[in-house]
């Protein structure tokens, strides 16, 4: 069995080889090629963090955290294709998935066999997602659903979603395993996007399936407060680490570019005011490094606090991650308006991660309230 | 020494949302009812009792009631150590 070092080692050079030269050609042409998957599945790659005996490669929280960092930095989409895959899909049905749920999906699903999404939000339902509007009805044959999913990544390829729905009558919430051989579901992918072009994403339409009772995943009703919140805590880990993974590539073509570039006689990397942007990108993408790492750690203690500070990881790396391509873009100076250069898809990639599992916006109130319950001096209320 | 009540309703009550001053509740109130908790609470509480207590909850035992009191989590918890042991 490799070590973890060796895991990184070969996803480092699978990202070297495979990735990086072609990450603006995916972009360009609207999707990852099927061949190019299928070696990174070869490779183990879409079940890194899963178990030896589904055929994963067992990395624990940090190392995890790491290799979405080598393929982030060479390829938002291929990251993202192991955001929903592994952390989302993977994760959700590692933890509450029956015996034989596991069994039957998790080994094609690491051998990339087939491909998974989740499917939460909706053309009118989004950050409020305890709102999901589609619905399911109990029947003898299984779970009637109706309802329509929008901005789902690689649901244009996806073989399997994760559907999560409302009961028609109470509105409890529930996951289902929808496959997309079943009658009723089709998908339209989605174009005109200002970044993760290749991320194959699709609205998905579910007209009368009939999901058989095997594939309702975890308890009826116990969809959102433990299922979806769950999938979204193992989403918003990756989500930070792809910060780091595009801060720290930003970071690495500015550096590469100031070095080469000469205006007034000069380097503009011997200019202060060109040092402060790489000084300033290399602190934040440290304390960002820090942060994911320590969170990390957190998960792999399995420790209760692991979630929020996986929130908090999540709000501070996008949003540095946003602030250091910005940067990058500048460094560039109008050559980062070019897509000749990757800082300019870096830039645009850079956005989704700070709307994508949750907007910073939603998170700051559930942060807030950790700062009201654990920062103030007892006694001092009015 | 502590009782597993006690370390229960400590966890809870460092956990709960509340604006100003503490929040007041037995251990038969219905902390969810009492509507100072956020949408992660149902599983930080979870993974604190799974981590604490070395156990599993088994989805059968998700039930919401289940977790809603001092006293209703504790009689779980007791009930999973009397299975697992078994
Ligand atoms: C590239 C991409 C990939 C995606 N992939 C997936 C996927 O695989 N699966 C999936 O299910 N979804 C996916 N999404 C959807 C994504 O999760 C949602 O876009 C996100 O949750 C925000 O929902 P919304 O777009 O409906 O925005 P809205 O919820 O309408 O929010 C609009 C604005 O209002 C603010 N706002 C909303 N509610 C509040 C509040 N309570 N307090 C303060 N501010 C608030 C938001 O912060 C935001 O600024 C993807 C989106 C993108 C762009």
């Amino acid at each position: 069995m490799r070590t973890a070092q060796e895991i990184l080692q070969a996803a480092q050079a699978f990202a070297e080889e495979e990735l990086r030269p072609q990450a603006g050609a995916f972009e360009a042409e609207e999707e990852i090629p099927r061949e190019v998957i299928r070696r990174l599945a070869q490779q183990g790659f879409l079940a890194a963090s899963f178990p030896v005996q589904y055929g994963g490669l067992a990395l624990d929280p940090v190392e995890y955290g790491l290799f979405t960092e080598e393929i982030g930095k060479a390829c938002n989409s291929m990251r993202e294709l192991i955001t929903v895959h592994t952390s989302l899909v993977g994760e959700s049905l590692l933890r509450w998935g029956t015996p034989a749920q596991k069994e039957h999906w998790l080994p094609k699903m690491a051998r990339g066999e087939l491909l998974a999404a989740f499917a939460l939000t909706e053309p009118d339902v989004g950050s409020d997602a305890r709102g999901v509007r589609t619905t399911y009805v109990k029947t003898e044959e299984g779970f009637l659903l109706q309802g329509r999913k929008k901005w789902i990544s690689f649901a244009d390829i996806a073989d399997l979603f994760l559907v999560i729905a409302s009961d028609a009558q109470t509105g409890e919430v529930t996951a289902f395993l929808v496959e997309r051989s079943q009658t009723g579901v089709s998908t339209t992918k989605m174009s005109g996007l200002l970044a993760s072009k290749a991320s194959h994403l699709a609205e998905i339409d579910l007209h009368d399936v009939v999901v058989p009772h095997e594939n309702v995943l975890g308890r009826i009703g116990g969809g959102f407060s433990y299922i979806v919140n769950s999938a979204l805590d193992h989403g918003r880990y990756s989500i930070a680490w792809a910060g780091v993974a595009i801060a720290q590539e930003s970071l690495n073509a500015m550096a590469t570019y100031a070095r080469t570039r000469r205006q007034g006689g000069k380097l503009i990397c011997e200019y202060d005011a060109v040092q402060a942007l790489l000084a300033d990108a290399h602190v934040q993408l440290q304390a960002a490094r820090a942060l994911c790492l320590s969170v990390g750690r957190l998960r792999k203690d399995k420790h209760h606090e692991a979630m929020i500070q996986t929130s908090i990881a999540k709000v501070f790396t996008s949003k540095m991650a946003m602030k250091v391509a910005t940067d990058a873009v500048q460094v560039f100076g109008g050559n980062g308006f070019s897509n000749q250069y990757p800082v300019e898809r870096l830039f645009r990639e850079a956005k989704v991660l700070e709307i994508i599992e949750g907007t910073s916006q939603v998170l700051q109130p559930v942060i807030a309230q950790q700062v009201l319950r654990t920062c103030h001096h007892r006694g001092a209320e009015a | 020494m502590t009782t597993m009540e006690e370390q229960i309703r400590s966890f809870i009550k460092s956990n709960l949302v509340v604006f100003a001053g503490d929040a007041v509740f037995t251990d038969d109130d219905n902390i969810f009812e009492l509507g100072y908790v956020n949408s992660l609470f149902a599983m930080q509480m979870l993974s604190y009792i799974e981590n604490e207590f070395a156990l599993t909850v088994d989805n059968d035992d998700l039930v919401i009631s289940n977790f809603a009191t001092v006293t209703n989590i504790a009689t779980l918890i007791r009930k999973i150590q009397g299975s697992q042991s078994a």
